[in-house]
């Protein structure tokens, strides 16, 4: 099971829901936080560090001997990372979206590869829960193949639970492919709906099931929970607004160990999550 | 011509919010949403399109059965899992290289230029935005802020107003670079929160490579009085200007409700007069003299 907690607008609390239901599971459970440009989840979790590995990607590394400036890889470059000024090729390693072209198509195999640090990848545990996170490396452009690459080392045996970056493009996508149900985290005010909106379509683009997390749920309007109903998305909690949670979070403690009843809410979400995908598969094996 | 960006690194400590009450006290400017991922200042300001234009950002491969001969060359070649044992392309996973275009030894791989979404020149009550929408789970974000933030000093440029106030988008990555480049001062809005602080370093550290000179508030100061001190002693340690404290005020919540910015709705409380100084700080900063003089004494360290 691959759950992802999104929401499109940031600060809505997916790092607050994601830790705290990873921690109401307690074991057979895998927090994975794939927010790498502003990763938050170890702070709350604060877990046991084991090993930290830096993470590349692949870029050209030209070999002037063999190089007769032919300009065919500037030629099949899409990103313009790399050109040919007179007989001298040029390599803008930044813009390298790392798909190998120019080593393809260089007649002198002129072409291998190097690499470029895209930042580093951690591994971690506190008590019976896992914990893998990917950190972008300041100045770096492109966190897609870091989050897959921290995708990538989850273990498939245990539950997955990702923290996903905000936003509706590219880097939540890298989130949200492939997992089994979106848990969308949401404040009811008109700038929560106006980027949940968004979220849910992005979401059923990929054919995923997703349901609701309502945090700060008796701020703002009511215009949230009219959406959840027309568009059917199942609210699956909500966590009203209390100074008291603000303050915890603002330490970066943990709700289900500071208010214990917590605990049982988040387990109790698991549960409902875990109810609603398997309904959601069964609906669409008939409609298949 | 000066142009401040509006960051935090972390989402959701107000941003929007304050761009919005800034716009209502700044004369003459333009106002520029670089958000383009979950753009949601025009949700305050309800502006009148006067332009709106496609966004063409990379190619996708499409590969025509009739002249696939299922060869499998463009499946080994592809490093993005885009292709599947179908020899259909997943749009989603399709990075926009080429690579299997150019391989395609039946040349029956198509590469259209994508829409990847809309951008729109408008007037508001306070003035013309250019603003945008990025297509649902597209790619080029930082592409569509570049082009925005180019057509907000085009326009400045041609209607004579001296400002752009841009809303910048959170994180550290490809659109918030996009954002950085050549803006004459930042503005950080954080929170008090463990969280807020570490994000705020990363995007301090970000800004330092690029030279901006920084200036920063804490939103919602009284949530944790001792983080809003570690703030702003790490303002301090990196040459940042720190402008104020902004209590937490549901006032915030209601006026975005009714679509309106702070000094738009209800009485006139301390919190005004509070974001009234705060401007003031930063519109009478050395860096954002009207001369646009590069203020180097206050680039991020």
């Amino acid at each position: 099971m691959i759950i992802s907690v999104a929401s499109g607008k940031g600060g809505t609390g997916k790092t607050t829901v994601a830790t705290n239901l990873a921690l109401a599971l307690g074991e057979q459970v895998e927090l994975l936080d794939c927010d790498v440009e502003e990763p938050n989840a170890d702070l709350f979790l604060k877990p046991l560090i084991s090993r930290t590995e830096k993470v590349e990607t692949p870029i050209p590394l030209v070999d002037g001997e063999k190089c007769t400036g032919c300009g065919k890889c500037a030629e099949i470059c899409r990103f313009n990372a790399i050109t040919v000024v007179g007989k001298k090729v040029l390599v803008f390693p930044e813009l390298c979206h790392s798909c190998g072209g120019c080593m393809l198509v260089c007649p002198e195999g002129a072409i291998s590869e190097t690499g470029r640090e895209l930042g580093t990848i951690s591994f971690g545990h506190r008590n019976g829960i896992g914990f893998i996170n990917g950190r972008l490396r300041v100045g770096e452009a492109m966190s897609p193949p870091l989050i897959r690459k921290v995708r990538a080392a989850a273990d498939p045996n245990l539950v997955t639970i990702i923290d996903a970056p905000p936003g509706t493009s590219c880097p939540v996508i890298a989130a949200m492919n492939g997992a089994d149900f979106i848990l969308m985290v949401t404040e009811p005010t008109p700038f929560g709906l106006h980027d949940l909106r968004l979220a849910v379509e992005a979401v059923r683009v990929l054919n995923i099931p997703c349901g609701l997390v309502i945090n700060r749920a008796d701020i703002g309007d009511l215009q949230v929970f009219a959406y959840a109903e027309s568009e059917r998305v199942p609210i699956l909690m909500t966590i009203p607004f209390d100074r008291r949670i603000a303050e915890i979070y603002s330490r970066s403690q943990v709700l289900v160990e500071e208010i214990p009843e917590w605990r049982r809410q988040f387990f109790d979400l698991y549960g409902r999550i875990e109810a609603f995908t398997k309904s959601w598969r069964r609906t669409k094996q008939c409609a298949n | 011509m000066r142009e401040l960006i509006i960051l935090s690194g972390k989402g959701g400590t107000g941003k929007t919010s304050l761009t919005a009450a800034f716009a209502s006290l700044a004369e003459n400017s333009v106002l520029c949403d670089a958000d383009v991922d979950a753009a949601d200042l025009h949700l305050l300001m309800q502006p009148q399109i006067r332009q709106r234009s496609d966004f063409m950002g990379g190619s996708k491969a499409v590969i025509n059965p009739s002249l696939c001969t299922g060869c499998g060359t463009c499946i080994d070649l592809c490093r993005f899992d885009g292709i599947s044992d179908r020899f259909q392309v997943d749009a989603i996973r399709c990075e926009g290289c080429g690579v299997c275009v150019d391989f395609c030894p039946e040349k029956a791989i198509d590469f259209p230029v994508q829409r990847c979404g809309e951008w729109y020149i408008s007037d508001t009550r306070f003035g013309p935005m250019v603003h945008a929408r990025l297509g649902i789970a597209e790619e080029n974000s930082g592409k569509l802020v570049s082009l925005i933030r180019r057509r907000s000093r085009q326009l400045a440029e041609e209607s004579g107003q001296d400002l752009i106030i841009t809303d910048g988008p959170p994180g550290i990555g490809c659109p918030v670079i996009a954002s950085l480049g050549g803006a004459t001062a930042l503005v950080i809005v954080t929170e008090p929160t463990v969280s807020g602080l570490h994000d705020m370093e990363r995007v301090v550290d970000l800004a330092a490579h690029f030279k901006v000179p920084g200036m920063a508030c804490i939103n919602k100061y009284d949530l944790n009085p001792e983080m809003t001190e570690a703030i702003e002693q790490l303002a301090v340690r990196r040459n940042i200007a720190v402008l104020g404290r902004i209590p937490f005020d549901p006032v915030f919540t209601r006026s975005m409700v009714e679509g309106k910015n702070i000094f738009e709705y209800g009485e006139r409380t301390a919190l005004h007069v509070q974001v009234e100084k705060i401007w003031d700080k930063i519109i009478h900063s050395p860096s954002m003299n009207p001369l646009g003089i590069v203020d180097f004494k206050a680039t991020i360290r």
